[in-house]
């Protein structure tokens, strides 16, 4: 038995299909990531897994109860941090902390072990009004509030949303830590550097999953070779070099993709071309008969000469913008 | 129970965190029973009249020293013809103009009858009412002594008023019971409701749905702290009307608490029910205070009587707890009345509250609405 085993989960707002035949399962203590855009759907089945929505089809399974029929027992096992700040914010640090313990029948001592790391950072501000906490701060308090109860699973939804870096990322490291003490832990997010510290990722977009893997096999599935250009005058670069792929390829780019299994394993086979811009470079990917001197040859004659080319390791970005493309 | 109680006492720390609320709940209640005592008075004092006397006899002079010895006026002109009654009004400084006619003492002498003009200003209608009112009684009191005088040993009829429960006619009579049948289905019905929505607004209420409480337990939680506060107010705006106007309770206190219970309790499970219905704190308090407040005001009878409305306002007031209650809460305060008068409006009351209360509990949702995404 996995931690969750979701079938053929599928939810619609009116007429909009939030989610299609989602298909997943999650191992316990495992740290799985979402990865995808607004409105791609996370919020919804996040929702589905914390029991507060009922899927229009298929069904969830958390620790072997169904989060239908068997909420009311699931409800004691979930930490749930809903995508906005979701505690009181005319209560101290303190009695948010102290309030949530009591409601799911416990205290701060009981459990302080597990909250240690985190609440330690925001213990000095206890007696400060959640509202006027940082936005770091504040999802450090939602954390620790939604563990206080010792729950067997986390289902955070986009925590690190506005969230300065330097807490993003000490934010993760208090993920990875939890994972140590065995809780499973469902976490989305639009960041792509987040998704690297996952167990593994689902990519989600318009309500399908794109595919799960781990985070390094996603980025090998990529199966071609990547390189990134840069120049200083980047618009025309990526002008010049949509022209020469155009040219380059013999047959206009295929839109249509070959079925896939939602729950097999990424790749991407279909020759994806277009350059897309990524900070100051521009990744592209070739066919394998064109060496990238023939690139930066190519560049020159049409007038961008000094345009640097490196073979990189392809991103989660990259393989998630080439499966985005096959899927429209 | 302790995640019961960890909740009620969350509660009033939003309560008393929270200025607004502290100024609706104890602000509004004092500043109404000293608004409608001081400043809202439905009997007359010093209202400004003028004098138009063409007889210039010893019955006007008399009349105008009676009119002018009342409390009840205060004579702002003499005029002297009738072109300066229309200024005089327009001014806005006299309620009424009363003008004696040229021949008042001789006619009086010589017919046995005369008549008084009274002109009142229109435009405030229930000022205008009263106006007349006290000074027909006046003039019918001082026209009863004539007869006494002139007819002696003939039989003569003369009505003694006595205003039962409320001898001198005082106002706060009216309101006292009518500002707290208001101010609790304000805090009750309002803020409960607004309170609850605001959960679902900020987003806490997927939280608290995810914990193991049970619905009761967040409802309850939630209404308990109000049920409080509105019991101490009832007691703080009772305790102002005794010490300020002297309004004693008639009646038995453990029946008036006891019927106030009553109404609290339905307000309450009025506020959940508007909570269960909307999504936003602006609807709640549109909810509220469309379909509460204003009709409790109009329609209670607590400032208009409902024998004088149209049937149809009646039967529309009917469905209105507040009409129920402040009859209750009248026979208790003024009259003194036992359980055996308000049986009926209490068994109303009862029959409302277990409504919504069965309307509420059905529409209360464990799980997140399809309006909340």
């Amino acid at each position: 038995m996995e931690a969750l085993e979701a079938y053929n989960i599928t939810h619609r707002y009116g007429r909009v299909t939030a989610l299609d035949d989602l298909s997943f399962t999650v191992g316990h203590g495992e740290l799985f990531g979402f990865i995808g855009p607004d409105g791609a759907g996370k919020t919804t089945l996040f929702r589905i897994a914390a029991t507060l929505i009922m899927p229009a089809g298929g069904r969830m399974i958390l620790f072997g109860l169904n989060t239908v029929s068997r909420y009311r027992e699931l409800r004691n096992h979930i930490g749930y941090m809903p995508g906005r700040f979701s505690l009181y914010t005319d209560l101290t640090v303190e009695e948010n902390l102290n309030f949530y313990a009591t409601i799911f029948g416990t205290t701060i001592k009981e459990n302080y072990h597990l909250i240690e790391p985190i609440y330690r950072q925001i213990e000095p501000f206890k007696k400060r009004q959640a509202g006027r906490l940082s936005g770091g701060m504040k999802q450090k308090l939602a954390l620790s509030c939604a563990l206080i109860h010792k729950p067997r699973i986390l289902i955070l939804d986009e925590p690190t949303t506005g969230v300065d870096a330097v807490s993003r990322t000490e934010f993760w490291e208090m993920l990875t830590q939890l994972k140590g003490e065995g809780i499973t832990i469902i976490v989305s997010t639009p960041y792509m550097d987040e998704a690297l510290r996952c167990d593994r990722i689902a990519l989600i977009q318009n309500g399908t999953l794109l595919g799960i893997n781990t985070p390094d096999s996603i980025r090998h599935s990529y199966g071609k070779k990547l390189y990134a250009v840069t120049h200083p005058d980047r618009y025309r670069l990526l002008l010049a070099l949509r022209s020469l792929i155009q040219a380059l390829s013999p047959e206009p780019l295929s839109h249509s993709h070959e079925p896939r299994a939602t729950d097999a394993p990424l790749s991407v086979s279909a020759f994806g071309l277009s350059p897309e811009p990524f900070g100051d470079s521009v990744h592209i990917t070739i066919p394998e008969s064109i060496t990238s001197g023939e690139v930066v040859a190519a560049l020159a004659s049409s007038g961008l000469p000094g345009a640097e080319i490196r073979e990189i390791l392809p991103g989660i970005e990259d393989v998630f913008l080439e499966l985005m493309k096959k899927e429209v | 129970m302790k995640r019961f109680m960890a909740f009620v006492k969350k509660e009033f720390l939003h309560i008393f965190r929270d200025y607004r609320t502290l100024i609706i709940l104890f602000g509004i209640p004092a500043a109404q029973i000293l608004i409608f005592g001081y400043a809202v008075r439905t009997d007359l004092t010093n209202a400004g009249i003028a004098i138009l006397d063409n007889a210039r006899d010893e019955v006007s002079a008399e009349l105008t020293h009676k009119l002018e010895a009342s409390e009840f006026f205060r004579i702002r002109y003499n005029l002297g013809s009738y072109e300066e009654i229309d200024p005089a009004f327009k001014q806005g400084k006299i309620k009424a103009a009363i003008i004696f006619p040229a021949n008042l003492g001789a006619s009086l002498a010589r017919e046995g009858n005369a008549s008084v003009s009274i002109i009142a200003d229109g435009s405030e209608p229930n000022t205008a009412n009263l106006v007349t009112a006290y000074t027909t009684a006046i003039i019918n009191d001082y026209s009863s002594q004539l007869t006494r005088q002139v007819s002696q040993g003939m039989p003569v009829i003369i009505p003694e008023v006595r205003m039962y429960f409320n001898p001198n006619l005082e106002s706060y009579f009216m309101f006292v019971p009518g500002v707290i049948t208001l101010i609790l289905i304000l805090i009750t019905a309002l803020m409960t409701s607004v309170t609850i929505v605001r959960e679902k607004e900020f987003g806490t209420m997927e939280v608290l749905l995810v914990s193991p409480l049970k619905p009761w337990q967040i409802i309850i939680g939630k209404v308990a702290p109000y049920f409080f506060l509105s019991l101490v107010n009832v007691i703080v705006i009772l305790l102002m009307a005794w010490f300020v106007f002297g309004l004693p309770v008639r009646g038995s206190i453990a029946l008036l608490i006891a019927g106030t219970m009553l109404y609290i309790l339905l307000g309450l499970s009025i506020g959940i029910f508007v909570s269960s219905s909307v999504q936003k704190m602006e609807n709640a308090i549109f909810i509220s205070f469309l379909a509460l407040m204003l009709p409790s005001l109009l329609l209670s009878g607590f400032i208009f009587p409902i024998e004088n409305m149209p049937k149809i306002y009646d039967y529309v007031s009917m469905i209105l707890p507040p009409r129920w209650f402040v009859e209750i809460i009248r026979s208790i305060m003024i009259k003194g009345a036992g359980f055996t008068y308000i049986w009926k409006e209490t068994l109303i009351l009862v029959v409302m509250t277990i409504f919504f209360m069965v309307l509420s509990a059905r529409k209360f949702k464990v799980r997140l609405g399809e309006g909340e995404r």
